[in-house]
Formats: C-alpha cells, structure tokens, sequence
C-alpha cells in the first residue's frame, strides 16, 4: 500500500497535506482499497467550521456507506468539485485527484497529535 | 462458528471478501463489485451457491403433499421442468420463496434460500404424511450458478453437451465420477444455468468454469443483479407478515389447485383488496446508493420505507424496492427517498427496472 512520506495519517485512515494554513484531506490508499468500489461522495458543506475528528463527509460504495473525519479542527474552504462527477478518483488517485476537502486550520498544533507515516505504516500492517 | 462452503479455500485464495451471510462465510466480491455485476451482463460470472438447501422428497403421494405446501401447481410440472414458488404460513405471509424441480414421477428437488433451510425443514416435517419421504441433503450438495449471455458456452464446453434451450428445466449431468443436475435458472436475468452437485466434485467443477470463461462473483453483484431486475430477496423484500400478492408474485399462486396453506388468507386479501405492494422505485435525481430502511415520502407524508436498494450499475442511477399503500404502488407515482436526511426525488416504475429485448 502507498504511504507518501510527505503526509499526515489520522487513525481513521484520512490524510492531510497542509500549506499556508490550509489543509488538503482525502482518504489512504489502504483505506479506498477497503471500501472498494466508490460510487458517492457527499462532501462537506462549504463555510461550515468542525472540531477534530468530527463526522464531516460520507463516502459510499456499493456495499456501504462510511464517514470521513476531519482530522484537524477548522473551517472548510474549498471541496472537489471533480469527485460529483467521478467519485472513483478516490480509488484511482487517493492521494492527489482524489482530495475531498479543505480545511483552514484553527489550531495548527493539533498536527503534532496526528500520525507520521511509519507510524501509519504500522497500524494497516497490524 | 459460521459454515463453510467446499469452495472456500478457492474464495480465499482468489482474494476474496469474506462476509458473513446467513451463517455461511461467503465472498462479498473478488476483484469488485463492479467489475463483477459487467462480467455477468456482457460475458459469464459464477457464484457459489452452496450455501442453499436442497431437499429431496419422493414418494408416491409427494406432488399432492407439495401442492398443499406451496402455492405454485406442482401437478403441472413434467419431469425434467422447474418452477419458482413460494411456502407460506396460515397467514398467507412469506416463509420461503424456492425452486421446485421435478426429477422423475413422484420426485422432486427443492432449492431453498441458506437463512431458511432449518424453518423450512421443521415447517415440512411438522406437515409430515404417509406416502411421502422428505430428506434434507444440503450438507451433502454444492451448487454453482454461471450466469451471463456466454454461460452456455461454458456449460458445453465443461460437460461436453448442450444445455436446454428453455428457462426452467432440470436435467442430470456427470463431472468427474459425481452425478448431479443442471439447472436452467438464476437470479440475474440472465441465460445460464446452476450446477447442483456433490461436495467432492464442487473444486473441480469450480476450476473447470473458471477455466472456461465463467468470473468468479461474490453475493455483492449477486444482489445488484438481482435488484436491477426486480427479483425479491427473502428477508429483505419478503417477509412472514407479507403475501406473495402484496409481494407481485401473484403469478406464482394458482388459486385454481385446489387448498394449499395460506390460500383462504390470499383469497380473503385479494378479495378485500391489497393494503399495499412491492414497488419498484426509480430515483430520478443524482443520489447516493439507495439502501434497506431508507425513509420512503409520498404528498408530503411517510408512507413507507425501502426493503432493498442499490446504485445500479448498469443504469446508473438509484433503485429501490418498497412496500407503498396500494392507491400509491402505481407506475408514475412521484415519491421521494430520504438519505441522511435529505430527499432524492424518485417514481414507481414497473418491474424490471433493466428492460431487456
């Protein structure tokens, strides 16, 4: 499974790219391969703020639904427009076409509490 | 500690999702759902079903014991024919819906859903008579369904005959040195068949499909197959306290046979009037996957919710099934089907919801 070294893990197998303030999430490579087939995504709603860890998005395959968690707290500032169309971006492309939202961080320091890769690498491998 | 098929070692090794269904340890799905569901509509795919029952009655009295039992005219059936039908309790609501194949004069095979097979076995024995020997064989059979429009290529190619040019018929086949039967029924809508036969032959049986073409699909696209064409799950879209007219599966009761269990209370509904039908449910907007228990709004009110539901992915769009107030269960009829709280516009369509030529 691809783990990017230049990333942020939460523990519910979002990822988090920041710069400037402004967070980039999608969902791991692990994770889309778990969920299979993705056919739905309803992202967040735009302007809304959430803490960490909160309920902010859903992801559906055909199986089942699951939701996605912000792993930081903030406000949502921009999500994929590209993913109402093609949600299968989340299982082609997780890392990069298939981001979900972004966040504008309000407590940077809360990075420090998420995973750094290896760490990742070892909760799927467990 | 849940079942497992004689093919499970095959699933596992061909990385598929195992699940739990109905006690049994069954693949979800191998490569994906999707990818499996296009496989039976363009080419072949192969399920294990060895998870069904299948029971066995003869004797000299066994079709007029049937035709008591179930609701569809046993006596009709010449040997080497099928048909679907359904056990019902006193109540007329749905026990089990099943396959009745005759096998010979006075023998017959019954394939039943796997969460059944205790009730409909103890339903059976606790209707016991004189004449008539029932044997429940499923630990015994395995079974696997190809389905799909090449599915008789690979039925002459692995058994080196051809396989009937009519839906609905039973017929014996050979693999290997185990006798089984070939069966010209499924739950995909279409052509195809499903091979019933004896644990020891079911590896080789599987190998030599795989290697004739036939996909590997597990219960996921199963049940996607099966929504698109309108066909009900029991458990999901058939209930004890649902009859088979409320279901639209009136064409597989014959009044006209004489007392079978449940008939008066049909006759009684049918007589009064329906409360309410299964509908097929379209969604007309983009939406998430219709699913089971989703809230079902019609005039502003709750009428009802989903029993199955799907992305379908032949069509592309939401498809659900629903038990609507009779006066509502019509073709054309807007409704609305909630999903976390908002409502996606969708209308009665008449069953199948994939139209085939």
């Amino acid at each position: 499974m691809n783990v990017p070294d230049d990333l942020k893990y939460a523990e519910s197998h979002e990822w988090i790219r920041v710069n400037d303030g402004i967070g980039t999430v999608g969902i791991t490579d692990h994770a889309q391969a778990e969920l299979t087939d993705i056919v739905f995504v309803e992202p967040p709603k735009l302007g809304v703020t959430f803490a960490a860890k909160n309920a902010v998005a859903v992801v559906e395959s055909v199986k089942a639904a699951s939701d996605i968690y912000t792993p930081v707290s903030g406000e949502i500032v921009e999500v994929n427009p590209a993913l109402d169309s093609d949600p299968a971006l989340l299982n082609t492309d997780p890392f990069a076409a298939g981001w979900i939202f972004k966040i504008k961080l309000s407590d940077p320091a809360e990075l420090d509490s998420l995973k750094t890769p290896d760490a990742y690498r070892a909760q799927i491998a467990g | 500690m849940s079942s497992r098929t004689a093919l499970y070692d095959r699933h596992v090794a061909l990385g598929g999702r195992m699940v739990d269904f109905a006690g049994w340890e069954m693949p979800v799905q191998y490569t994906g759902i999707l990818d499996e569901h296009r496989a039976v509509r363009e080419a072949a795919g192969m399920f294990d079903i060895s998870h069904m029952g299948e029971f066995f009655v003869s004797g000299a009295a066994s079709t007029a014991w049937l035709d008591g039992l179930l609701t569809n005219h046993v006596a009709k059936l010449a040997v080497g024919e099928a048909q679907y039908t359904l056990l019902l309790n006193e109540r007329g609501g749905v026990i089990d819906d099943l396959i009745v194949y005759r096998l010979g004069d006075g023998e017959y095979l019954l394939v039943v859903n796997a969460a059944k097979i205790a009730e409909d076995a103890a339903w059976l024995r606790a209707h016991a008579v004189e004449g008539v020997t029932f044997i429940d064989r499923s630990g015994e059979f395995s079974a696997i369904a190809v389905q799909g429009p090449v599915a008789r290529g690979i039925f002459q190619t692995v058994f080196e005959e051809a396989l009937s040019a009519e839906h609905n018929r039973v017929a014996e086949i050979r693999f290997g040195n185990e006798e089984g039967f070939a069966v010209t029924t499924g739950y995909t809508g279409e052509d195809g068949f499903e091979a019933v036969i004896p644990n020891a032959a079911a590896g080789a049986l599987w190998d030599a499909l795989a290697a004739a073409g036939a996909k590997p699909c597990g219960l996921g696209a199963r049940d996607t197959l099966r929504l698109e064409m309108g066909y009900p799950l029991n458990g999901s879209d058939l209930a004890p306290d649902r009859t088979p007219l409320e279901a639209g599966l009136g064409f597989f009761v014959d009044f006209t046979k004489g007392e079978f269990i449940g008939r008066s209370a049909l006759a009684a509904q049918k007589e009064a009037g329906l409360p309410a039908r299964l509908a097929a449910l379209a969604v007309t907007e983009k939406s998430p996957p219709m699913r089971s228990h989703y809230p079902v709004w019609a005039n502003g009110g709750l009428v009802s919710e989903t029993c199955s539901g799907a992305l379908s992915p032949t069509l592309g769009h939401g498809i659900a099934m629903a038990y609507l107030p009779a006066a509502l269960a019509k073709p054309g009829q807007a409704v609305e089907i909630e999903v976390r709280g908002r409502r996606y516009k969708a209308s009665v369509v008449k069953k199948p919801f994939l139209k085939r030529d």
